[in-house]
């Protein structure tokens, strides 16, 4: 059976469970129309030229699994940012864990989006914000056709969330060829803050897809500081799209730090719809084996006098392969913009690859867009100095990678999650050291 | 302390050291001088270990030990240390922390425990303080947007933090004024004990007057092809390179 013969007959098993009558079932639908006549993306479409799906989509993935699985906090504390307090919507196998998870509906909304989406006292958020943002491409389409359980961050105005919210998917291996679609939507409200930690998991070796699709909107003066950590299984691939609009005067900060998982592709697209509205855009890439991480970025300034910061720090040994696509989009109405976009690779070894495209397409005229791309080596002469100084050479490797990575991390707002990637990279590298620096 | 025997270094094919024999004790302080291109910082950097270069005959030993196969951070471990002609930039990684991971790294292979914090930051302060190095300074990247004078000094206050049985000046007067290398030239000297030993590596005979060699030795063309006292710097300092050249030719 070929995979969208597959992806149809699912459906109709989804059908039975849902109330095929209600609005979002509607949108499914709809979504399920749009992704049979666009499919899987293909090498030949232009963004994907250089990260190929095939290896991904050529099996048959289980997309509701039979059984709930239970796990225990012990088994999972250790991908949780458990040294602080946190609300935490946590997922196993795509089903939503009530006894893992810190939900709260006090003076907003933690909760899942199931609930959401069944629940008539939010079907009037449901309707203004869900598949509002997301695009119509194959992947995104085929997540909300199938899409029922996330995480649903609703927060009013005038809010300053107290403690970070951390959404996990773990994924248990009970299926052997695992197929999830998590859907998230955060709407944060005028002049309200939250920061928002993002993972996804697999705690086995077999193999896991995700496609993922997150919705942010961003009111007025609000701020929104989001992690995503992606240190996942190497048997594990995830497809994530993320959507952030802007309005007058918010404040989007994504960080995505990849170092782990088979294939990642991030899809990341940033709507500023205000005017003096501020997006940073920053990762940190260390693969190495067969690993491919690809970024796919999007900037859309449509208001005057916003700016947008993108800083993108990568290394690849073995046959790691990366892609930056990296594309900024300014309207003839956005005027007095500042754009800036730096992409820095270091190649550590001769097999790897980046594949690096900067796109600025600009309508306006009194604008500043900057960008930089820059593809290099560790420098010999810096290694040969830090070992004369008796810092071993692999030790003196992992410094200067850390150092260069380092004007990512040094924008990472939570210091337990700043102190976590630091350890992760160290881990990544090989080394024990604690580059305080 | 140091021994090397009929050392002969080519790089890409080229020979560069042609047969040089030195013996550094415990104690002494030698000059190596010589004209562009002699091979002197050749010869500081293959004694520290860089490995663009091949060894194709001789011998490096440090107190006995052979240490002409070893890796540089070894040789460092071991006590030797270079101050570097051009020291390197390595932004994003601070003078104190790259201290704090040499000496830590240092340690470990000696097999001790890292160095208390406490203890670190009073090293720090004193050696700081005898090369009259800003503290700020101690906080930015290492070398990165220093001038050549900071550049050498940091080179000096890095040789007072690690405390090396052998070191080697590469050049460390270039882009010093005259304030600077007495700052730079006293530290020196208040490092020198009995214990150890330093090779100056100079153009000049100006950094002589304030580090005073106990033996002067002249590279020509990959080899040491004159040795003497103090007062051969102050020969060379007066009649240039061209008499020795004659002399060899004669």
């Amino acid at each position: 059976m070929s995979f969208k013969d597959h992806i149809l007959s699912s459906f109709i098993a989804l059908e039975n469970e849902v109330d095929t009558n209600s609005y979002v079932h509607h949108i499914r639908n709809e979504a399920l129309n749009d992704f049979e006549q666009l499919g899987i993306p293909q090498r030949r479409d232009e963004a994907y030229k250089y990260t190929s799906l095939k290896s991904l989509f050529n099996k048959e993935y289980v997309l509701f699994p039979k059984k709930e699985t239970s796990i225990s906090y012990e088994d999972i504390k250790k991908y949780l940012v458990h040294q602080i307090d946190a609300y935490r919507v946590i997922f196993i196998d795509g089903i939503y864990s009530s006894h893992l998870s810190q939900t709260t509906h006090d003076k907003f909304d933690v909760c899942l989006m199931s609930s959401a989406l069944n629940n008539p006292k939010y079907a009037a958020v449901i309707e203004k914000y869900y598949n509002r943002l997301a695009t119509k491409d194959g992947l995104t389409s085929l997540n909300t056709a199938f899409a029922k359980e996330g995480a649903y961050l609703h927060i009013n105005k005038n809010i300053a969330v107290e403690k970070p919210i951390e959404i996990v998917y773990f994924s248990t291996g009970n299926e052997a060829q695992l197929m999830t679609q998590p859907r998230n939507l955060v709407v944060v409200g005028e002049n309200s803050q939250v920061q928002v930690i993002e993972r996804h998991q697999s705690l086995s070796d077999n193999a896991v897809l995700t496609n993922s699709v997150t919705e942010i909107y961003a009111a007025k003066k609000s701020l929104v500081d989001w992690y995503k950590i992606q240190n996942d299984d190497l048997s594990a691939s995830l497809i994530d799209h993320t959507f952030v609009a802007q309005q007058d005067h918010s404040e989007v900060r994504m960080h995505t730090f990849s170092f782990g998982g088979k294939l990642t592709r991030n899809n990341l697209s940033f709507y500023q719809r205000g005017e003096r509205c501020n997006s940073v855009l920053n990762g940190v890439t260390i693969i190495e084996g067969k690993q491919h991480v690809d970024h796919s970025t999007l900037v859309h300034h449509t208001a005057p006098n916003c700016e947008s910061f993108q800083e993108y720090k990568q290394i690849f040994d073995e046959r790691a392969v990366g892609v930056f696509n990296g594309k900024v989009l300014v309207d003839k109405i956005a005027q007095k913009i500042n754009a800036y976009q730096q992409n820095n690779n270091i190649l550590v070894s001769d097999t790897s690859t980046i594949n690096a495209k900067p796109q600025l397409e600009i309508f306006a005229d009194d604008v500043r867009c900057s960008h930089g791309c820059t593809i290099g080596q560790l420098d010999d002469e810096a290694l040969f100095y830090m070992q004369a100084r008796g810092i071993p050479k692999k030790e003196a490797r992992a410094l200067l990678m850390f150092a260069f990575a380092n004007s990512v991390l040094e924008s990472v707002k939570i210091p337990e999650i700043k102190s976590r990637i630091t350890k992760l990279i160290a881990m990544k590298l090989g080394v024990e050291i604690g580059f305080d620096l | 302390m140091l021994k090397i025997k009929d050392l002969k270094a080519t790089i890409e094919g080229k020979e560069i050291l042609s047969g040089i024999n030195l013996e550094v004790k415990a104690g002494e302080v030698h000059a190596i001088m010589g004209p562009n291109g002699a091979g002197k910082s050749t010869l500081a950097n293959i004694i520290a270990g860089r490995e663009e270069y091949e060894i194709t005959g001789g011998e490096i030993s440090l107190e006995g030990e052979d240490i002409t196969e070893l890796d540089p951070e070894e040789r460092a471990h071991r006590g030797v240390f270079l101050s570097f002609q051009y020291p390197v930039e390595i932004p994003g990684v601070s003078v104190t922390n790259f201290m704090k991971t040499a000496i830590n790294e240092t340690r470990k292979a000696q097999g001790k425990d890292d160095m208390s914090a406490k203890d670190m930051l009073q090293m720090i302060r004193e050696k700081s303080e005898m090369l009259e190095i800003d503290r700020k300074f101690l906080s930015r990247s290492l070398n990165e947007g220093f001038s050549g004078g900071e550049k050498k000094r940091n080179e000096i206050f890095q040789m007072a933090m690690l405390e090396p049985k052998l070191a080697i000046l590469d050049e460390t007067d270039s882009g010093l004024d005259i304030d600077a290398l007495r700052i730079v030239a006293n530290g020196v000297n208040k490092l020198r004990n009995k214990d150890n030993a330093t090779i100056v590596i100079t153009h000049y005979q100006r950094l002589l007057d304030y580090i005073v060699p106990d033996f002067v030795h002249v590279l020509h063309n990959g080899r040491i092809v004159k040795s003497g006292g103090k007062e051969l710097a102050l020969e060379l300092e007066k009649r240039g390179y061209d008499w020795i050249k004659e002399e060899i030719e004669a």
